[in-house]
């Protein structure tokens, strides 16, 4: 529906009427209106997993909203203070002290973070779940694979600010790891640093690449995802196109407008949402140290370690698969291969698309090999996740190495057993009770 | 562009040419701004040597300053932890220290000037964490059977003994790195600079 052609809205002759027509002479409102909400047609059996986009998209707007107004007390400065106290660190500390309302937003912000995490990891599952990648969405599910590069990097960033140990020694491991690409490593890791050691100059630019950089490429990417996903429609539970089956008025038979049928339904997931999330944020806001951790409540020191650190948890299934490679090849040290299997394991969605050859898109209509290796990859990404938490240890960095290899092969293998499952028929039409 | 059909080769040159030259300003323009996340004049000259009085460094302890924002260690090896060193030559995975990680005159069986005195840079070279004293033979928690002592990284499990070098198959690709460094006086040192009064 979106990109069709919208008739121009003609007054009825009251006052509101002709604003709105002397506004749709010179702004596409009423065809953008209808395009992506009151007319965009979507499938009438959406399910719980079809709350977590709109979900994003709300957490999206609550980072930006207070990341706002946080800036208006941060200060990124790795200085010390008069009490010997790092400005950024000070700064923060200020924040949850003595600024009215302060600690809230500051929870809202770090609780939304790892909120953020959850609701697009929910929202990626629900497409391996239906296949929501398949053609024609392809570009959709690429311009998705971004959105969770860019929202690493934001995320990576922002964890530097607030100057604790965490923040300190974890982007200092996690630059270092660049140090790791041949040739041109340790050029690019004192590019990304601005200095020698990670310092002031790496804290204003990890600073501008948060709160300037990194959100205008994310909502560009947004606003890409969303516009390709209405140029395609969205897919559903059953993975049956609704547009193959229209009505003598060109609408889909089995398609609802988004408002106000499921801009009501996603209210109520955004209250369930935000209940869930103020029970966080008011009531375990460091989430078991694990959404904020513990190590980052003392200021960084250059000189000190803590004795143990480790990424946040949403890094941690990556991080287990960089930790899993420990053997040299071609000549490349561990460290390198290492580096080059965490980027894989993230890069590696966008290539879904072209490596799932199954005949039918939802885990409906699949057979017993995709249910059972899907129940195993989720598995095997909590394993990783896990041990990803944890010190280095030779019964971790076998399990790790163990599930690295099965994460991969689920993967890679897709071409074939994707193929030789036992598919039971498709209907023609959503299946809705 | 085209009259009749017909292309005006003359003109689409003009075209390209221009495309090409906008484009060569364009990749030119990123110039300033790639250089400006280079370490700036000030973060260059901040490399300054460290003076360091080891006069109060008792037999057995160690101290640690800061050099270019990176921790350097001194440590007063006892006779006990310099014992250790000849027996780890089959455990370490570069006991002659011949990867270059340190000046000409700390490439001996010690990695330092004076026999004792080790001065070391306490960055693991594997990703950059600082390692943790554990300095205690055999008795450190968490630390293998027949630990002689020496230093574990908390990050990714590479373990160092007295002299800094890395122990095999270990995460770290390379020995700690020795910071250039000379006595001025026999409990004075100067670390970042190889010469006196240089």
């Amino acid at each position: 529906m979106a990109g069709g052609t919208f008739e121009k809205y003609k007054s009825d002759g009251s006052l509101a009427g002709n604003a709105l027509e002397w506004v749709d002479a010179r702004f596409p409102a009423t065809s953008l209106w209808k395009g992506h909400l009151s007319e965009y047609y979507c499938p009438k059996n959406f399910n719980f997993w079809y709350f977590f986009g709109s979900l994003a998209l709300l957490v999206l707007v609550i980072q930006i909203v207070t990341g706002i107004f946080l800036v208006m007390h941060y200060k990124p400065d790795a200085a010390l203070n008069a009490n010997g106290v790092p400005i950024a660190f000070a700064s923060v500390e200020y924040i949850m002290r003595d600024v009215p309302g302060g600690w809230l937003i500051r929870y809202m912000h770090s609780t939304g973070a790892s909120a953020f995490f959850i609701v697009v990891y929910l929202h990626m599952f629900r497409g391996l779940l239906y296949g929501s990648y398949r053609k024609p969405r392809e570009l959709t599910w690429l311009f998705g694979v971004g959105i969770f590069l860019v929202l690493m990097g934001e995320a990576f960033f922002g964890y530097l600010l607030p100057w604790g140990q965490m923040s300190y020694w974890g982007a200092q491991v996690i630059v270092n790891l660049f140090s790791a690409i041949p040739v041109i490593g340790s050029d690019l890791s004192l590019i990304i640093r601005g200095d020698f050691v990670v310092g002031d100059a790496t804290l204003n630019r990890f600073f501008s690449f948060h709160v300037i950089a990194f959100p205008l490429v994310l909502i560009g990417l947004v606003a890409a995802h969303v516009l390709a996903l209405h140029e395609t429609g969205s897919n559903n539970p059953d993975g049956v196109e609704i547009k193959a089956n229209k009505d003598e008025n060109g609408i889909p038979r089995d398609g609802i407008p988004f408002h106000p049928y499921y801009t009501v339904k996603d209210i109520v997931g955004v209250v369930v949402f935000l209940m869930v999330f103020s029970a966080v944020m008011f009531w375990a806001p460091e989430g078991g140290g694990y959404f904020l951790e513990t190590p980052n409540f003392y200021p960084a020191d250059p000189l000190k370690t803590p004795p143990h650190i480790a990424p946040v948890w949403y890094f941690t299934p990556f991080y287990s698969i960089l930790r899993a490679v420990t053997y040299p090849l071609f000549g490349l040290d561990a460290k390198f291969w290492g580096v080059v299997a965490m980027g894989a394991s993230v890069v590696i969605f966008a290539f879904l698309p072209w490596l799932d050859r199954s005949p039918v898109k939802s885990i409906r209509y699949r057979g017993p090999i995709y249910k059972s290796l899907l129940t195993i990859f989720v598995i095997v990404f909590f394993v990783l996740g896990y041990l990803g938490t944890l010190s280095p240890s030779p019964m971790g960095e076998l399990v790790s190495q163990i599930c690295s290899v099965f994460y991969f092969g689920f993967f890679l293998g897709m071409p074939w057993w994707s193929r030789m499952d036992k598919f039971s028929p498709v209907p023609d039409r959503v299946t809705f009770k | 562009m085209s009259n009749q059909g017909k292309m005006d080769c003359g003109r689409r040159r003009l075209v390209v040419a221009t495309a090409a030259v906008g484009g060569v300003g364009a990749v030119a323009a990123l110039v300033p701004f790639v250089s400006s996340l280079l370490p700036s004049e000030r973060a260059k000259a901040a490399g300054a040597p460290v003076e360091v009085d080891i006069s109060k460094l008792e037999s057995g302890q160690m101290m640690t300053v800061e050099w270019r924002g990176k921790p350097v260690w001194i440590i007063n090896r006892t006779k006990e932890m310099m014992d250790t060193l000849p027996k780890l030559a089959d455990l370490v995975a570069d006991p002659k220290s011949d990867k270059d990680q340190q000046p000409a005159y700390a490439k001996n069986d010690t990695r330092s000037v004076k026999p004792e005195i080790m001065v070391v840079v306490g960055i693991c070279t594997h990703l950059g964490c600082s390692p943790s004293q554990k300095f205690k033979a055999g008795t450190e928690e968490g630390m293998p059977d027949g630990w002689l002592g020496g230093f574990l990284c908390p990050c990714h499990g590479s373990t160092f003994d007295f002299a800094g070098r890395v122990y095999k198959s270990k995460p770290a690709p390379t020995n700690l790195e020795v910071p250039p460094h000379v006595y001025l006086a026999d409990t004075r040192i100067l670390i970042g600079e190889d010469k006196k009064g240089a």
